[in-house]
């Protein structure tokens, strides 16, 4: 079992790997997007530093659920995600490997460039690891929870929107949380609270998500 | 009467949530029952005439 | 009694249970309504601090309360569906998320035109309301990916799904809002709940909220029957049905 799930994991990480092209443009998107804030609201570096900590995460946020739409579509698409359901492992674990191995490639990537970011809408120093913390844990639960808008709109020729559409209410927690502790953070309080807070939703989302995945590709595969 | 109406000054959002809520209200059954009779007659149309029962 | 409950599991009979139901329920809605609003508007005395402002209550709470069983409705014949398959349950699934939706909003309006006297502006970023937007939100999910997806079946199980991820959600999304609420508290924002609500404001209260009760039950039981009809068209019943409307 622990075979199948590293070996779905290795094989979408080097599939990934060879669409260097398409994993970029999550990435290029949360850069784009953070530089539009200080466009539209003025460079006064104070007004930066009060939001920044909105900005960053609602761009992260964006980014994940752009990025999103491509996770099953090729394996859809060549007929591997029906091959999942019939192999012998149960599919809620391989497709938590297949989320894995997404959130990896396209996650990732997003919380090694926030750093970057946050220089550019000027976050105070002292919430930047709290900044990272919170993407490093709230950002899986986008994925596993987003997973499931995914494999319920894999089938319909225009899901994109419609995924947005049904996933961002679910985001709504985990914004609150991240976003908040990054807040707290920068105001220079605790931000210990929220951080929890968003450990048991990964926590929470790991154990139901993949099922519910599961039962979604099962009923989009008809 | 006209106290009534006038609902202590505060008759601009009491009248137009009261108001809003009756449109719904009867909306929905009223467009429920409309789809409903739609839905009959366009399936009587698609059977063949002449026939009464089963 | 078992056996009663089993063949409400068959749309020909569901069929025939909800549109003899109908009348019944169509008057107590109405009676129950017209009482609620006279006790709410005439009789009950305004409020010591709200004047007569605080009436609002007595769509807006039952509004919000429905749009969360509403919910709770859903995502119950939402679990039915992916367990059993009922189309019944399919038919009450579908048939409920456009009224939901419905309370949702009016409840929002009816908070948004309470708020104006009582905060002095129409939207405030109180917990209830987010909360209720929110709400809205998942709502409207629901009501796309219906319409999305072209085969009747796979849609309502697809819906029932997402109806149950939003069932765990709701109290998550609750107790979010509510932290994120305290954690942003705006200068002296007036509560907006009734300040301790007396019995001559709770009972015409409880009745519209019975009233709005009812009102659902009555009109999702037509939406359903509609559902039914859809669904079955190519069925017996529906056909010897049609047949007779047309004599």
């Amino acid at each position: 079992m622990v075979r199948a799930f590293a070996a779905i994991l290795g094989r979408d990480l080097v599939l990934a790997l060879r669409r260097r092209g398409e994993l970029g443009n999550p990435l290029v998107f949360f850069v784009v997007v953070v530089t539009l804030f200080p466009l539209a609201l003025g460079p006064a570096q104070e007004t930066l530093a009060r939001i920044a900590p909105g900005i960053l995460w609602v761009a992260a946020l964006l980014a994940a659920t752009l990025a999103m739409e491509a996770l099953f579509r090729s394996d859809f698409e060549d007929g591997s995600l029906e091959q999942l359901l019939l192999s012998p492992h149960p599919p809620a674990l391989l497709l938590l490997a297949k989320v894995a191995a997404h959130w990896l490639a396209t996650g990732l990537p997003l919380i090694l460039i926030s750093p970057l970011l946050a220089l550019f809408v000027n976050l105070p120093g002292q919430a930047l690891p709290v900044l990272v913390a919170t993407l490093a844990l709230g950002t899986p639960t986008l994925s596993l929870v987003g997973a499931i808008g995914v494999a319920l709109t894999v089938g319909l020729r225009r899901g994109g929107l419609l995924l947005a559409l049904l996933v961002l209410p679910l985001y709504v927690p985990v914004l609150i949380f991240a976003a908040g502790a990054v807040d707290n953070a920068a105001a220079g309080l605790s931000a210990a609270g929220p951080i929890y807070f968003l450990a048991a939703l990964l926590v929470l989302a790991v154990t139901l998500a993949p099922p519910a995945t599961a039962a979604s590709v099962r009923i989009s595969l008809g | 009467m006209q106290e009534f109406l006038y609902m202590g000054g505060y008759y601009p959002f009491v009248w137009p949530a009261y108001g809003l809520v009756l449109l719904v209200l009867i909306g929905t059954p009223v467009a429920a029952r409309r789809r409903e009779r739609r839905i009959l007659r366009r399936l009587a149309s698609q059977e063949p005439r002449g026939k009464t029962s089963a | 009694m078992w056996l009663w409950f089993h063949r409400l599991a068959s749309p020909k009979h569901f069929y025939r249970v909800a549109e003899r139901l109908n009348p019944w329920l169509g008057s107590a809605t109405l009676v129950v309504l017209i009482v609620g609003l006279y006790w709410g508007l005439v009789i009950a005395p305004p409020d010591y601090e709200q004047g007569d402002s605080y009436r609002i209550i007595f769509v807006h709470v039952p509004a919000a309360w429905m749009s969360l069983f509403v919910y709770a409705v859903m995502a119950g014949a939402g679990a039915v569906t992916l367990v059993w398959r009922l189309k019944v349950a399919e038919a009450v699934m579908r048939a409920a998320a456009p009224l939901g939706a419905w309370f949702t909003f009016l409840a929002l309006v009816t908070g948004s035109l309470w708020g104006k006297p009582m905060w002095g502006t129409y939207w405030v970023w109180d917990a209830r309301l987010t909360s209720e937007l929110i709400l809205l939100f998942l709502y409207l999910g629901f009501i796309a990916l219906q319409s999305a997806m072209e085969d009747r079946r796979t849609a309502a199980r697809a819906g029932a799904v997402l109806a149950l991820v939003g069932v765990v959600n709701i109290p998550i999304i609750h107790y979010s809002v509510e932290w994120w609420a305290t954690l942003h508290q705006g200068p002296t924002v007036t509560k907006l709940d009734a300040p301790s609500i007396s019995l001559t404001m709770l009972a015409p209260l409880l009745v519209m909220a019975l009233g709005f009760l009812l009102h659902f039950a009555t009109t999702g039981l037509i939406r359903a029957r509609c559902e039914l009809l859809e669904g079955e068209a190519r069925s017996g019943w529906v056909r010897e049905l049609a047949r007779r409307r047309r004599t």
